[in-house]
């Protein structure tokens, strides 16, 4: 299977070892490549010390919210009689990520092999993997990779002669957004609209079909076996301190070598731009950067000289997020960024929750008529005040999703959308209707 | 309703997949696959899964209205989905967009006359890095120019 952009001699390779490499995805070759030894070894261990050695690696979930894995695992009632699930959240969908169809193309057993090892750590004996509908193919490609597990017992009745049982199915979206966030992904996965649930109870107590589960991404389960192999230390070593280990970054946008590279966390932002992907297009000059999936405050020129981990991401008043990096040149129009996200977010509302289906309905209109020319004065303080009161009264992050980059384009590009206002003539008058 | 063979056999094969009971988490691979062979999520499509899983119709209806890629009419043969989101957008994306309607002659969610294609502006389809991306139902083709995407739809019978 051909990778779509070359690799750079500049990155880390843990999870992205096999990627490119001939029949990388069949069990022969994943066998011959080390696979299963952290399977044989979680299975010589008891639940606990699997669960310790993975928070000792400080992984922390690589699906945008950044919890850590090992605590997340250890939220499981492990003495409950309800039967236990793993789910995986492949319903990638973040705008500006696209890591997870790498890793179930290329390496797919991968993840399988972490999979089975959150079901030893907390005793499930059945998963999904919930793929978004637009991935046919990659469903399709887990489907055989799936039954290729099941005739060479990598899955099944007592895989390996272990005597640990696990069943594993692909599951379909259908093209929703907001089944990636994991309640909603929950009651698509139970087959009804992919509305959130109100938490507490969270998945780890009460998930899939009412029973206890653990739900990460795909690029998280995909490091498990890594860290088994390695050991929790030499993992977390890898990054900065409680930033464990290495994480795909997609580069997207305004760059001479877009692609998806793994990289160590904590790499200079600047950095992985201009060593690993080439500078910026025709040699123009930075102007922003969205780091980690649309739903991030985006970061200016000059606020992108920083590490690349959650903590100093966060201190900087962003996200990792999903690892989706849009770079944007001087040539771009912020307004129309603005628009773009919000149009997006709009579209996604689940509009269970009333300030995220009104919330993104109204900036989506105040934002065409800003470009339209028929934006008035006090549009933009406007636009800043209903993002703002968007934020932590949803269900889900949706919402807040939303809010945040619009925050931080009318904050930090505000003459931009003064200059549009400025078109209307009428602009500081009360001609100017708010409807 | 009859399906062919192999959905029948798929579905079977679904039913298997969740705890007793709880088989209603069939009902949204059931209408995707359904979709694919009938063309369309037909009342008498939503009435049968409704028997067959023992739901109301009006509980299908409200599923298939919620998620985007299920649709209560037939597209075109070729479904074309041009990404317009920021990562796309950067690439021109959106250039690409008007480039597709101007071409067939569509607009959002239009269908040609003869049944060949149909458009739709899409959001995010998870190619960011390899932008601005395309599907033709489900295929992806990737960092698509607007020559690239004239010899892609000149080459679909």
């Amino acid at each position: 299977m051909k990778l779509y952009n070359e690799p750079s001699p500049l990155e880390t390779r843990v999870i992205s070892k096999r990627f490119g490499t001939q029949n990388s995805w069949r069990v022969d070759t994943y066998l011959a490549t080390g696979g299963m030894q952290a399977f044989k070894k979680a299975c010589e261990m008891t639940q606990d010390q699997i669960i310790d050695e993975v928070k000792a690696s400080s992984l922390r979930g690589r699906g945008g919210a950044g919890f850590p894995t090992g605590m997340k695992w250890s939220f499981v009632p492990r003495q409950s009689e309800l039967p236990k699930y793993i789910v995986v959240n492949a319903d990638e969908s973040e705008p500006g990520t696209c890591k997870d169809r790498l890793l179930m193309e290329h390496d797919p057993i991968q993840m399988v092999e972490g999979i089975l090892i959150a079901a030893k750590a907390v005793g499930a004996s059945k998963g999904w993997v919930y793929i978004r509908g637009e991935y046919r193919y990659l469903i399709d490609h887990m489907d055989a990779v799936m039954k290729e597990c099941y005739e060479r017992n990598l899955l099944g009745k007592n895989i390996l002669g272990t005597g640990f049982d696990f069943d594993l199915y692909t599951q379909t979206g259908a093209g929703a957004y907001e089944c990636g966030e994991e309640s909603a992904l929950l009651e698509s996965l139970e087959g009804k609209r992919g509305v959130p649930r109100i938490r507490p109870p969270f998945p780890a107590v009460s998930g899939a079909f009412q029973c206890p589960t653990v739900l990460n991404n795909v690029e998280t389960f995909s490091t498990v076996p890594a860290i088994l192999n390695g050991g929790g230390k030499w993992y977390a070593e890898l990054g900065t301190p409680r930033n464990g280990g290495t994480r795909l970054v997609c580069l997207a946008g305004h760059v001479n070598k877009p692609g998806v590279y793994e990289v160590p966390l904590g790499m200079n932002m600047m950095y992985f731009l201009n060593e690993i992907g080439g500078g910026m297009l025709g040699g123009r000059k930075l102007k922003a950067i969205i780091p980690g999936g649309s739903s991030c405050p985006i970061l200016s020129a000059e606020e992108c000289d920083i590490a690349m981990d959650y903590d100093t991401m966060a201190k900087a008043g962003t996200m990792l997020g999903s690892g989706g990096m849009m770079v944007m040149d001087e040539t771009t129009d912020m307004v129309k960024v603005a628009l773009r996200i919000m149009r997006f977010y709009n579209h996604e509302s689940c509009g269970w929750c009333i300030p995220c289906r009104e919330g993104t309905t109204w900036l989506r209109k105040m934002l065409v008529r800003i470009i339209d020319g028929n934006g008035a004065s006090r549009d933009v303080d406007l636009i800043g005040d209903l993002a703002q009161s968007m934020l932590g009264r949803t269900f889900c992050p949706l919402g807040d999703a939303a809010a945040l980059p619009t925050i931080s384009l009318v904050k930090k590009w505000r003459p931009e959308f003064e200059a549009y206002v400025a078109k209307n003539p009428f602009a500081s008058t009360e001609l100017v209707q708010v409807a | 309703m009859t399906f062919s063979p192999q959905l029948e056999a798929r579905f079977a094969e679904l039913l298997t997949h969740y705890p007793e009971g709880r088989q209603r988490g069939a009902l949204i691979p059931m209408l995707m696959y359904a979709q694919d062979e009938i063309g369309a999520v037909t009342q008498e499509l939503m009435e049968e899964l409704a028997k067959r899983l023992g739901i109301t119709t009006l509980q299908v209806d409200e599923v298939t209205g919620y998620y985007s890629m299920l649709h209560k009419k037939p597209q075109g043969r070729y479904h074309l989905q041009v990404c317009t989101n920021v990562a796309c957008m950067l690439r021109g994306g959106a250039e690409l967009y008007d480039h597709a309607c101007k071409k067939l002659n569509l607009g959002h969610k239009q269908t040609a006359a003869d049944g060949k294609f149909s458009l739709e502006e899409v959001e995010c389809i998870g190619a960011c890095s390899w932008a601005p991306a395309i599907q033709v139902n489900y295929d992806f083709h990737h960092e698509v120019t607007t020559g690239k995407l004239d010899e892609i739809l000149e080459g679909l019978k």
